[in-house]
C-alpha cells in the first residue's frame, strides 16, 4: 500500500483545482443569474418551442442551448436552476453533517445506552431504501424547497454518524483523552476540545461528499415530479422533461445532465482530494 | 456452537430492526395529508359510503389499534388490500419481486465481472500506465451515482446509438407462455432464446447502471488486497518455485484477497437493491421500485407499507446472509 500512496500523492493538486473551478463557475453562474441569463427561465413561447441550440441549423439567437417543448430557454434555466442546486447543497449538508456529527460524537465517545439508542437506529434508517424514504417523506411533508432539505436531513445523518461514531470509539481510546482525563478535563471538554478537531478532517470529507449527494437527491426528487413545483427551473425537472422528449430535443436533457454529472463529480472529488490532504494529519 | 450463537444473536437484532422499520412506515404515512378513501369514490358518493369504505379498510379504528390489526395480519402473512387495485398487497408485492430481483441479480453479477477483470487487469500491471487508467476510471465511477449512469445510457444507446430498448421489462408483442414472474430465469428453462434476448436488452442498460459504482468498489478493494498479497511470502515462494505471474495472481493472491472484498460486496448489494427503485422508474422497468413510487404518489398506504417492508426484510436477509458466509469461510471466527 505504502507504494502506492507515494504515486496517488501526485495528482491531487489537479483534482482540487478542476473541481474547484467548476464548483466556482457555478457559484458565480447562481449568483449572477440574472445577469447571465439571456431569457426570463419561466417565460413559456410556443411559437419557440423545441430549437436547437446554435450549432445546429434551426436555432434562433438569444436562445444559445435551444429551448425546451413550452419554449423555455435551456440555458436561462440551467443557470438558475444552480441556484437551488448549490442552496440544497449548502443548507442540507450542512444540516445532515450538524446532525450525524452530533449523534456520532456521543455514540462513539458517550457510548452506554445512547450508543446503543443510536446504533439501533442507525440500522433501522439502513433497512430502509433511501430514495423510496425522499419520496414518502415529501409526500408527508409536501413538496417545496424546505420539505427537500429536511427529507435529505433525516435520510442522511446516518453517513455522518456512522462514520464519526467510529472514528470517536478510535480516538477516545488513545493515550491524549487519558491525559486530558487525568488533568481534570469533564466528559464534554474533552469530546469538544479533544476528539472533535482529531475528527473534523473526516468531517469536512464527509460534507463535501454529501453536498453532491444532495444535489442528486434534489434532482431525482424533482425526476419523479416531487420536488419543487414543475414551474421551477430545477436540473431535476429540466431532465425529467428531457427524458420525455428524447427523441425529438435530446438537448434539453443532454445540457442539465452534463451540468449534473461535472458538479457531482467535482463535490466528490474535491472531498477525494481533501482526504489525500488532509491523510498526513490524520496519521 | 459459535456459530448457532451469531446466528440467534443476527436473528434477534434483525427482528429489532423489522419492527422498528414497521413502527416507522405505519406512523409516517398516516401524517400523509390526502384522503386515500375519498380518492377511490365517484364524486357525489354519500358520508354512508365514505363510512362503508372506512371500515372495510380499517380505517375507522384508533392508529394503535390500526397498527396491531396490521402487524397481526402480517405475521399471518396478510399485509391487507391495495386501496388501488383492491388486490392483496402480498400477491402484488411478490408479482413485482421476481422482476426486481432479477435485475439486481444480474446487476451484481455485472459489478462482480467487471469489477473482478479490472482488479486483475490493474494488479497484474501495477505501477504501470493500464493500473493508473483503471485508477481514474474508478474514481469517476465512483462519484457518479447509478441515476446518472442510467441517464447517460438512455441517451448513448437509447437515442444515439440505439442498440437497447429503454424502457419497459420486456416487448409487449412477445407472447410469454411463462408460469412464473421470474420471465429471464424462466426463458433460459424453457430454452425460449428469443423472449430471453429480448428481456435482456431491456435489462442490460438498466442493470449496468446499478452496477457501474459497485464494480468501481470492487475493482478497487479487490486490487488493494490482490497487491498487498502479492507481497506476502507465500507469493515469493511461489515466484521462486517459477510459477508464473498469472498463476500467483490466480492461485495463490485471489483464494486469500477475496474475503474483505466479499463481505464488502454483500453491504454494497443492499445499495444497489436500493438503487433500483429510481432506476427502475427512469427504465420504466416494472418492478417493486417503480410500483413503491406510483403507491405512494395514489396514497396506497397498505401497498406503501408493505413494499417498505418487504425491502427491509431484503436488507436485512443480505446482511445476515453476509455475516454468515463470513463466519463460515473466516477460519479464526468458525473454529473461535
Amino acid at each position: 500500500m505504502a507504494d502506492g500512496r507515494a504515486a496517488a500523492k501526485r495528482p491531487i493538486n489537479p483534482r482540487l483545482w478542476l473541481s474547484g473551478g467548476w464548483l466556482l463557475i457555478l457559484v458565480v453562474a447562481a449568483l449572477a443569474a440574472p445577469l447571465l441569463a439571456p431569457q426570463d427561465p419561466l417565460a413559456q413561447d410556443l411559437f419557440a418551442s423545441r430549437l436547437p441550440p446554435m450549432w445546429q441549423g434551426g436555432s434562433e439567437p438569444g436562445f444559445p442551448l435551444g429551448t425546451d417543448s413550452l419554449g423555455r430557454d435551456v440555458l436561462s434555466r440551467v443557470l438558475y436552476g444552480a441556484r437551488i442546486a448549490l442552496l440544497v447543497a449548502l443548507v442540507a449538508g450542512s444540516c445532515t453533517c450538524a446532525l450525524g456529527a452530533v449523534l456520532g460524537l456521543i455514540a462513539g465517545y458517550y457510548r452506554g445506552w445512547a450508543d446503543v439508542v443510536i446504533s439501533r437506529l442507525i440500522e433501522i434508517w439502513m433497512a430502509f431504501p433511501p430514495v423510496l424514504f425522499a419520496i414518502l417523506l415529501i409526500a408527508v411533508m409536501g413538496t417545496g424547497l424546505t420539505s427537500i432539505i429536511v427529507a435529505i436531513v433525516v435520510i442522511d445523518w446516518t453517513r455522518f454518524a456512522r462514520v464519526i461514531r467510529a472514528e470517536a470509539m478510535t480516538q477516545g481510546a488513545m493515550d491524549y483523552v487519558a491525559s486530558a482525563k487525568v488533568a481534570g478535563r469533564g466528559r464534554f471538554g474533552i469530546m469538544i476540545r479533544e476528539i472533535l478537531p482529531n475528527v473534523l478532517p473526516t468531517i469536512v470529507v464527509l460534507l463535501t461528499l454529501e453536498m453532491g449527494i444532495a444535489v442528486i437527491v434534489e434532482a431525482i426528487l424533482s425526476f419523479v415530479n416531487l420536488s419543487i413545483s414543475t414551474d421551477d427551473p430545477t436540473w431535476g425537472s429540466m431532465i425529467a422533461e428531457g427524458r420525455a422528449a428524447i427523441h425529438h430535443s435530446w438537448w434539453v436533457l443532454v445540457v442539465p445532465l452534463i451540468t449534473l454529472f461535472l458538479t457531482v463529480l467535482s463535490f466528490s472529488q474535491l472531498g477525494e482530494g481533501l482526504k489525500d490532504h488532509f491523510d498526513p494529519v490524520l496519521r | 456452537m459459535t456459530l448457532i450463537r451469531i446466528i440467534l444473536k443476527r436473528l434477534l437484532s434483525m427482528s429489532i430492526t423489522l419492527i422498528g422499520v414497521a413502527v416507522i412506515v405505519f406512523f409516517i404515512i398516516r401524517i400523509v395529508p390526502g384522503n386515500p378513501i375519498a380518492m377511490m369514490l365517484p364524486p357525489g358518493a354519500g358520508e354512508e359510503d365514505i363510512a362503508r369504505l372506512k371500515a372495510l379498510y380499517g380505517f375507522d379504528k384508533t392508529l394503535p389499534e390500526q397498527f396491531l390489526i396490521w402487524v397481526r395480519g402480517i405475521l399471518g402473512g396478510d399485509f391487507g388490500t391495495s386501496i388501488t387495485s383492491r388486490q392483496p398487497v402480498m400477491s402484488l408485492v411478490l408479482g413485482r419481486l421476481p422482476a426486481t430481483l432479477e435485475l439486481s441479480i444480474m446487476a451484481l453479477v455485472m459489478a462482480v465481472m467487471i469489477g473482478g477483470t479490472l482488479a486483475l487487469i490493474g494488479t497484474r500491471q501495477r505501477g504501470g500506465k493500464a493500473e493508473a487508467l483503471i485508477d481514474v476510471t474508478n474514481g469517476v465511477s465512483l462519484s457518479v451515482p447509478d441515476f446518472l449512469w442510467g441517464l447517460l445510457f438512455i441517451l448513448l444507446f437509447g437515442v444515439l446509438w440505439p442498440v437497447f430498448h429503454i424502457s419497459g421489462r420486456v416487448s409487449p408483442a412477445l407472447d410469454l407462455p411463462f408460469v412464473t414472474n421470474f420471465y429471464l430465469f424462466e426463458s433460459l428453462l424453457r430454452l425460449r432464446f428469443d423472449i430471453w434476448l429480448d428481456l435482456v436488452s431491456h435489462m442490460f442498460m438498466p442493470a449496468l447502471a446499478l452496477a457501474i459504482p459497485l464494480a468501481a468498489i470492487i475493482a478497487q478493494l479487490l486490487k488493494q488486497s490482490l497487491k498487498e498479497t502479492m507481497h506476502l511470502d507465500y507469493a515469493t515462494l511461489a515466484r521462486t518455485k517459477g510459477y508464473s505471474e498469472n498463476h500467483v495472481i490466480l492461485r495463490e493472491a485471489l483464494p486469500n484477497a477475496i474475503l474483505p472484498t466479499l463481505t464488502l460486496v454483500g453491504v454494497q448489494f443492499t445499495f444497489l437493491i436500493g438503487g433500483t427503485v429510481i432506476i427502475e422508474r427512469l427504465f420504466s422497468y416494472e418492478g417493486l421500485g417503480n410500483m413503491a413510487i406510483d403507491a405512494v404518489i395514489n396514497r396506497d398506504l397498505p401497498l406503501i407499507q408493505g413494499i417498505v417492508i418487504l425491502f427491509a426484510v431484503i436488507f436485512t436477509t443480505v446482511n445476515l446472509l453476509v455475516d454468515l458466509t463470513y463466519a463460515l469461510l473466516n477460519p479464526r471466527l468458525r473454529h473461535g
